[in-house]
């Protein structure tokens, strides 16, 4: 799929500056000091906006249980975005064929089996088994805060915000279902004034996940009936604005799927949100150039306090 | 038709409760059925009656009561609702 002229423009600005390292491959790149320096302060943004939430602090890797991705439905709705970490399995005969082909770039994906583990596609998957294993939901709802994550999505573009390995500011709510949805409500008002705040040109839509075939319109469908899914979008490299945010109800899908419950045994009701690091750095770039000295004062203010 | 559809529900619905005790007008989503679960009972119902619901079928409310699932189908030419 070809980009457009402008996203193709924005790309080998993007490269030529340093700002992206390309690595031949689409949607995958190695990252500079001004995207690292600004999605950092972006991601501590959001940790003092977080403050008051007291929330659980985690981390995980960007592979995760092959297992979870069986459990929490993903395999059925998004199986195109979806990647399995796979590894070589044989003897010494295979190991040299396999090095013989990969050598002439052959497909030499025979030699190798999936493993237990998976990409973890969004930030908060690890964390609802992670979180049920500890016990039943404190009284009065948890936070989680993953923290920034890599994320993989199996999805080339030639849009430079559209990466397939990005990092993912995900805080997740786990309680009753009135609590995450004023949470979720109240994340999405607060997030639209953070962004806005920094300059960017904001928008918030209701909004449906990219679930795959015609089980997937089904699914889409329903999110939005529903007003499950609302993102921020901003102006990025694409004809339509880029979703730069997420903000998710999951009703009780992941608890029930990995146990989550009060302490009275009820299930829990999960809310989710996710702030695209890398998307909202290139929005700053392209709202406001690539001189960071020459960004509005109190956009600078409000990154770098 | 209902019967079937019935069966269909209680195989692939996975709704908290028996099947037995829901009207065909009573809301199955009320009644705890999952949006994921609908999705296998759309395509539990099309293996069923050998149909293929149309794109401007796949909603969720097409998929909320017995009786929305027999006006579907026989909006497909499967004869009258029972």
């Amino acid at each position: 799929m070809a980009g457009t002229t402008d996203q193709e423009a924005f790309r080998t600005q993007l490269i030529d500056t340093g700002v992206l390292l390309d690595t031949g491959v689409r949607g995958v790149f190695g990252q500079g000091a001004a995207l690292l320096e600004i999605a950092a302060a972006v991601d501590a943004l959001v940790t003092r906006k977080a403050a008051d939430e007291r929330a659980l602090r985690v981390s995980f890797p960007p592979v995760m249980p092959r297992r979870v991705l069986e459990d929490n439905g993903y395999l059925g709705s998004c199986p195109q975005l979806a990647a399995t970490v796979f590894s070589f399995e044989g003897d010494e005969d295979a190991a040299t064929d396999q090095a013989a082909v990969a050598a002439g770039h052959g497909d030499w994906s025979g030699h190798q089996r999936a493993t237990d583990v998976v990409m973890v596609p969004a930030a908060c998957h690890p964390v609802y088994p992670a979180v049920a294993a500890l016990g039943p939901v404190p009284d009065g709802g948890q936070t989680v805060d993953a923290g920034a994550a890599w994320v993989f999505r199996r999805e080339p573009s030639n849009d430079p915000a559209r990466m397939q390995a990005f990092h993912q500011r995900e805080v997740v709510r786990i309680g009753t279902p009135d609590d995450v949805a004023a949470w979720r409500d109240g994340w999405r008002d607060r997030a639209a004034g953070m962004l806005a705040g920094l300059g960017l040109d904001t928008a918030v839509d209701e909004a449906n996940d990219p679930f795959f075939g015609r089980a997937g319109r089904l699914l889409a469908r329903s999110q939005r009936a529903q007003k499950l899914k609302f993102e921020i979008t901003v102006p990025i490299a694409s004809p339509e604005p880029t979703a730069v945010a997420s903000f998710n109800a999951h009703g009780d899908h992941f608890a029930t799927a990995f146990g989550l419950k009060h302490a009275d045994g009820t299930v829990a009701h999960t809310a989710c949100l996710g702030f695209g690091l890398e998307r909202i750095s290139l929005a700053l770039l392209r709202a406001h150039g690539f001189d960071r000295e020459a960004w509005p004062e109190p956009v600078r203010a409000d990154l770098w306090p | 038709m209902n019967d079937l559809i019935r069966t269909v529900l209680r195989d692939h619905g996975r709704l908290p409760v028996p099947m037995e005790t829901l009207a065909d007008s009573d809301d199955l989503y009320r009644a705890g059925m999952a949006s994921h679960a609908s999705v296998n009972v759309m395509l539990g119902l099309e293996d069923a009656f050998d149909v293929e619901f149309p794109d401007r079928m796949l909603t969720r409310g097409v998929f909320a009561s017995v009786d929305a699932i027999a006006a579907a189908l026989t909006e497909l030419g499967l004869g009258a609702p029972a």
